[in-house]
Order: C-alpha cells, then sequence, then structure tokens
C-alpha cells in the first residue's frame, strides 16, 4: 500500500532535521562501505590464488627428471635421468583407471622463420591430450591429433604472439614455416590464460619430434591429469603411489627429490582449498561485525532520535494519531534512510573497487576484487530488516507511552 | 456531554502514592464555557488530562458524549480524541518543523482527509484566528499570542465536541491574553463545549462557570457574572 501522505511526512521530517537523517545515514552507509570493501578485497585474494595455478588444468600432475642427488644400488651421484617412451607406457597401463589425460613432452628451443621473420621461440613435442593439460586454446584450426602422431606429421601448432611476430594480421592458417630448417604446416593457432610466456610457444607432435631429431625414444617429461573423480587425498596418494613406483623402476634413491618429482596439482588444490576456507571464516567473522557494529550504530541514533521526538509523537497522539500510525512513520522513516544510506555505501564500495581493479595484483595478490549479486543483495536485505528493527523497538516504545507523559517530555 | 462519578486518580512515587483527585463529582453540558480553578497540585490538570484522554482515572465513572470510558486502549483512545477533543495547551505544542497550515492540517491528516481538502480547511481555520497570511511561517517566527491562535485553529478544525484549554494564557502577556480569551468566547457561542483550566480569575471570570478545586476535591461550583446575564 502506498500511503503518498504517509511519505510527505517523512520526507518533511528527514527534510528539516537533515544533519540527524544525514549522521544515521552516513553510520550505515560507512558500515557497508567497509562491508563491500573487505568482501572485495577478500574475493580479489581468492581470485589470485585461483588464478596463480589457472596456467594448468585443475588435475595436472608432472613428473619430472634431472640427476640424482643421492648414490643409490651402487649407482652413482649426479647420474642424468632420462625418462623413455616406455616409462610413459608403463604409467599407462600401471594406473590406466586413475589417469583422465596423458602426453610425453619433449622440451626444444627452434629458430621458426616465415619469410623474412624469423625468432627462436620454445617449442614443445607432446600428445594431444596436451591440450586439456595445458589449457591450450584452439583461435583458429585444430589441434595435433592421433593421426598427426601415427604419420609423424611435420605439422605445428603456434601460440598467438608467434603467429603475430611473424604474421602480423596476415592470416598463418594453412602457411609453411621453418623449423629449425623443415618445412612444417601451420594447423592451428592457440591463445592460453597463462600469460604472454605462453602464448609464445609451439607445438608439435611428439612421435615427429623423436624421428625427426634424435631418433630416439627420449621424453623430457611426463603430463597427466589425475581422474577427477579422485578425491584431493586420493589424487595426492596417487601421485606419491607414482613417484615411488618411477623411483623403483629407474633405479632412483626413494628420497631423491633431484633425480625424479612429481608436481600434482591436488596438493597446490589442497592448499588453494585451505587458504580459501581460512579466508572465508575470517571475511565472513569480521564482515558481520562490520554489519553488527553498523546495525548498532543506527539502533543507538534511533534510539536518540525517538527520543528527542517523544514531545512530537504525544503531540500527534493528543491530536488524535494512533500508536500503529506513528510505530509505521518512524519505521518507514528508519528503512527509508538505511537502505539509501546502504545503497549509497555499497556504490562507493563497488567504484573503488573498480577502481583498484588488478593494479595491487603485482604487490598485494589482489586479484579483479569485486562482490557477487548474492553479496550485494544479502547485504541489501539485511540492512532493511536491521533498518526495521532498529525503528520498531524504540518507537513502539515511545508509541506506547501515555501522551501526557510523552507531552511533558523536553 | 461530560459526565464524571466519584472519580480518583493517584500517583506512584517511590513506594507511595499520591492522591490526587479524591471523588471528583462534575457534569458538563454541551455549549457550557467551563473554568477550573486552582492552586497548583489542586488535581486541576490532572482532571483535565483524564478528561481529555490523555491519561487514564483508577476508580470512578466518566461518561464523553454518554459513552462510558473504560479500558481504553491508545488506538481507541486516539480515535475518540480525534473525533470529540481538541487541545489548547499552555507550551502551545506545535510541530516546530512543521509551517503554521501544516500543523493545523494534522489532525485532519489523522482524520484521514485528503491532503487539498484538509489544507483548504486548515487555511479557512486559519483566517478565522485571522492568521491567514502567516499561513507557510514555522511556529518560530511567530509571536507567542499568533502561536496560540495557531494551536487553538488547530484545536477547532476538527470541529470536536469539547475544546480543553490547560492554561492556555500561561505564557501569554495581558492583551493577547485578551485576544484567545475572545476567540474562546467566539467559539463557545458557536456552540461548542469549552473546557479551560487556569489559575487566573480575569481569565476565570470570562468564561461563564467556575469550579475550584482543591486538594483533589471541588469547593465550589458557581455561574459568574457572565454566566448568570447569559442564564437568565
Amino acid at each position: 500500500m502506498f500511503d503518498l501522505d504517509r511519505w510527505r511526512e517523512i520526507f518533511q521530517s528527514i527534510n528539516k532535521n537533515r544533519l540527524r537523517s544525514v549522521m544515521s545515514g552516513f553510520t550505515v552507509a560507512f558500515a557497508i562501505l567497509l562491508f563491500t570493501l573487505l568482501f572485495g578485497v577478500a574475493n580479489g585474494l581468492g581470485n589470485f590464488f585461483k588464478g596463480a595455478f589457472a596456467d594448468d588444468a585443475q588435475n595436472a600432475m608432472f613428473v619430472r627428471v634431472w640427476k640424482t642427488s643421492k648414490p643409490y644400488k651402487g649407482l652413482q651421484t649426479g647420474r642424468r635421468v632420462q625418462l623413455k617412451n616406455k616409462d610413459y607406457d608403463y604409467i599407462a597401463d600401471e594406473y590406466e583407471n586413475k589417469i583422465q589425460y596423458k602426453s610425453s613432452r619433449i622440451y626444444k628451443n627452434f629458430t621458426i622463420k616465415y619469410k623474412n621473420e624469423a625468432s627462436s621461440y620454445s617449442v614443445m613435442a607432446v600428445n594431444p591430450d596436451h591440450q586439456y593439460l595445458e589449457k591450450t586454446i584452439i583461435n583458429e584450426g585444430r589441434y595435433l591429433n592421433e593421426r598427426d602422431l601415427k604419420a609423424k606429421s611435420k605439422v605445428i601448432v603456434i601460440g598467438r604472439l608467434i603467429k603475430k611476430d611473424l604474421f602480423g594480421e596476415k592470416p598463418a592458417l594453412g602457411k609453411r614455416v621453418n623449423v629449425n630448417g623443415s618445412s612444417f604446416l601451420i594447423i592451428g593457432i592457440f591463445s592460453d590464460d597463462g600469460g604472454d610466456n605462453e602464448e609464445r610457444k609451439a607445438f608439435i607432435p611428439l612421435s615427429t619430434s623423436q624421428a625427426m631429431y634424435g631418433n630416439n625414444d627420449y621424453i623430457s617429461q611426463i603430463a597427466l591429469g589425475y581422474n577427477p573423480n579422485l578425491s584431493t587425498d586420493a589424487a595426492i596418494a596417487f601421485g606419491n603411489q607414482m613417484e615411488r613406483d618411477l623411483r623403483k623402476k629407474l633405479n632412483i634413491h626413494p628420497d631423491d627429490q633431484s633425480a625424479l618429482s612429481v608436481r600434482n596439482m591436488a596438493e597446490a588444490n589442497k592448499f588453494v582449498g585451505t587458504v580459501m576456507l581460512a579466508l572465508f571464516f575470517i571475511i565472513t567473522f569480521i564482515g558481520s561485525g562490520t554489519l553488527i557494529a553498523g546495525i548498532i550504530g543506527i539502533s543507538n541514533i534511533m534510539i536518540f532520535v525517538i527520543k528527542e521526538r517523544t514531545k512530537e509523537f504525544g503531540i500527534r497522539k493528543a491530536l488524535g494519531a494512533k500508536p500503529s500510525s506513528i510505530v509505521g512513520m518512524v519505521v518507514q522513516e528508519s528503512v527509508l534512510i538505511t537502505t539509501i544510506a546502504g545503497y549509497v555505501g555499497l556504490t562507493i564500495g563497488t567504484y573503488i573497487l573498480s577502481l583498484i581493479g588488478n593494479s595491487l595484483e603485482e604487490k598485494y595478490f589482489i586479484k579483479d576484487p569485486s562482490v557477487s549479486s548474492e553479496i550485494v543483495i544479502g547485504a541489501t536485505f539485511v540492512l532493511i530488516v536491521s533498518g526495521l528493527i532498529a525503528g520498531y523497538l524504540p518507537a513502539k516504545r515511545a508509541a506506547n507511552i501515555k501522551p501526557i507523559e510523552a507531552l511533558r517530555a523536553d | 456531554m461530560i459526565r464524571i462519578e466519584k472519580l480518583h486518580k493517584s500517583y506512584p512515587i517511590g513506594k507511595d502514592s499520591l492522591h490526587v483527585l479524591k471523588g471528583i463529582d462534575l457534569h458538563i453540558k454541551e455549549g457550557e464555557f467551563v473554568s477550573i480553578m486552582g492552586s497548583s497540585g489542586s488535581g486541576k490538570s490532572t482532571l483535565l488530562n483524564i478528561v481529555g484522554l490523555l491519561d487514564v482515572h483508577d476508580e470512578g465513572n466518566y461518561y464523553l458524549n454518554g459513552q462510558l470510558i473504560k479500558d481504553l486502549n491508545e488506538k481507541k483512545a486516539a480515535i475518540l480524541r480525534n473525533k470529540f477533543l481538541g487541545f489548547v495547551f499552555q507550551s502551545f505544542n506545535l510541530i516546530s518543523y512543521k509551517t503554521a497550515l501544516e500543523n493545523v492540517a494534522l489532525p485532519l491528516y489523522y482524520k484521514g482527509m485528503a491532503r487539498k481538502e484538509r489544507l483548504k480547511i486548515a487555511q479557512e481555520y486559519l483566517e478565522k484566528v485571522e492568521l491567514g497570511p502567516w499561513a507557510n511561517h514555522l511556529p518560530n517566527e511567530l509571536s507567542g499570542g499568533q502561536k496560540q491562535r495557531v494551536a487553538i485553529a488547530r484545536a477547532l478544525v476538527t470541529k470536536p465536541k469539547v475544546v480543553l484549554a490547560d492554561e492556555p494564557t500561561g505564557a501569554l502577556d495581558s492583551t493577547t491574553t485578551d485576544s484567545v480569551m475572545d476567540l474562546l468566547k467566539d467559539i463557545n457561542d458557536e456552540g461548542m463545549t469549552v473546557f479551560v483550566i487556569t489559575h487566573e480569575e480575569e481569565v476565570a471570570e470570562q468564561t461563564k462557570r467556575v469550579v475550584r478545586l482543591k486538594d483533589g476535591l471541588i469547593i465550589s461550583d458557581e455561574l459568574t457574572a457572565t454566566g448568570k446575564a447569559k442564564t437568565v
């Protein structure tokens, strides 16, 4: 029910008591501003943590090898460990049901040349599954497939920035480039969220690389994606198990981290999960504290305001105002002020957060701080309810004072 | 119009209670102009508050316009006040942030009248108390006498059966006192019951009937010279 006269009374009361209204509004606006900033910054921290691991798939695992640092079974320290295709096949076989994606990796650095433009780039020889492990986004054409590997085709998928370097704005798909002296066909162009370095890479089929450069079955790394149905703990256990098995198989000391290690995103996921949970508790605690402080602030002001207006209420009652009309007027005024002030605080907060944007990412690990619409709606709801309570309780008491006592008040 | 039988009222003061009204019997007929006289502490203000439904009595019966007043809740009391009673206070009790016109129109708002209509009626009443040109002034821009005339206009605007005035001239000088009393006389001449509380003899003389109160009891109840002249 919309009562124009009631609104007129309220606006008049707010307008004629501007300082009071502004003060009570300020309390609420400030509380909501702090609340918004707090949640925004916490969200920004969360975004940063999530983003820090966004380069690779959430379930990625990498097996890397280097030189041994401990003697084992008569083998000397400093022995160079070499992964081969059979190790890859062993893992693929042994842990078939725990693996979603799998790919070998060979790292190369090649000069890629097109007409007069040439530059040195990191080129990775991989299997088709690698697209999902590296989260490669195909912009044009396609990624490597099994046919390319079987045929050992001389095809290449280049990063967006390589295309920009060598071709500028001209089309590159279907063109041939010179890779370390051999001609390769560009079958795809990709982008990657992991940053510029990731987009200055190129992918070629693993088999092609092994045949062309050295004619062996050596691989640099094994990249896996564990089965997403595994729990984080199970995935960590799987990683540890695989690490033990491989060390045994390659004659490496069980504690030799230098010779062979498995980087498991499950561990990072667990860490991020824990940090996010802790962060969630902290912001919930402080955030609700801030809101409560704001609510108490407005309640105090309302109590004071109503005390100040007791005589006016007495006059109104002598003139025929029902208690309900006085309570209604005060509550409506209180809700109006809290809602507007809350909205102002929210707007300023959101604006500040948008100004901050990504500028604090480098130094303070805050990325894209923002508040979600659920939080906004939730906070607004809390505000309206608190305005209601803050106005209702003291108004109810004031309205029930006998008019003669109210009139005596000064 | 107002009938009071054996009215008692006491106020608690700490553990004891102060017996203010000790059995008042009073009958005021429609159209009367009555003043209650008494020194401070005699219970005259308490009596007016009970008559005005601003306070409740402990014992005895009170009939307003033939209706027994008993166990009224605030809502019912508010409706009755709005319908039957108009108040004029010693300290005017205007709402400071509303203009004279808005103050006068306020009882009509609580009656549920539309804004246009109530402002029109309020303006008529302001003109009746000769304050038409001051309609848009705030109370603190008016003199004491003007304020009290606004308050009287506000008391009259709902066309109540009874106008209750609690020391209406208490805060005014003698010239403005006369103009306010003239106004109350005019109202009474139009047939409205007027009930004035005062401790000034000059004020009481201008009414038609004087009831004297002392220590919570009526000690005399007689017609004034004016009252006698009118009834004869």
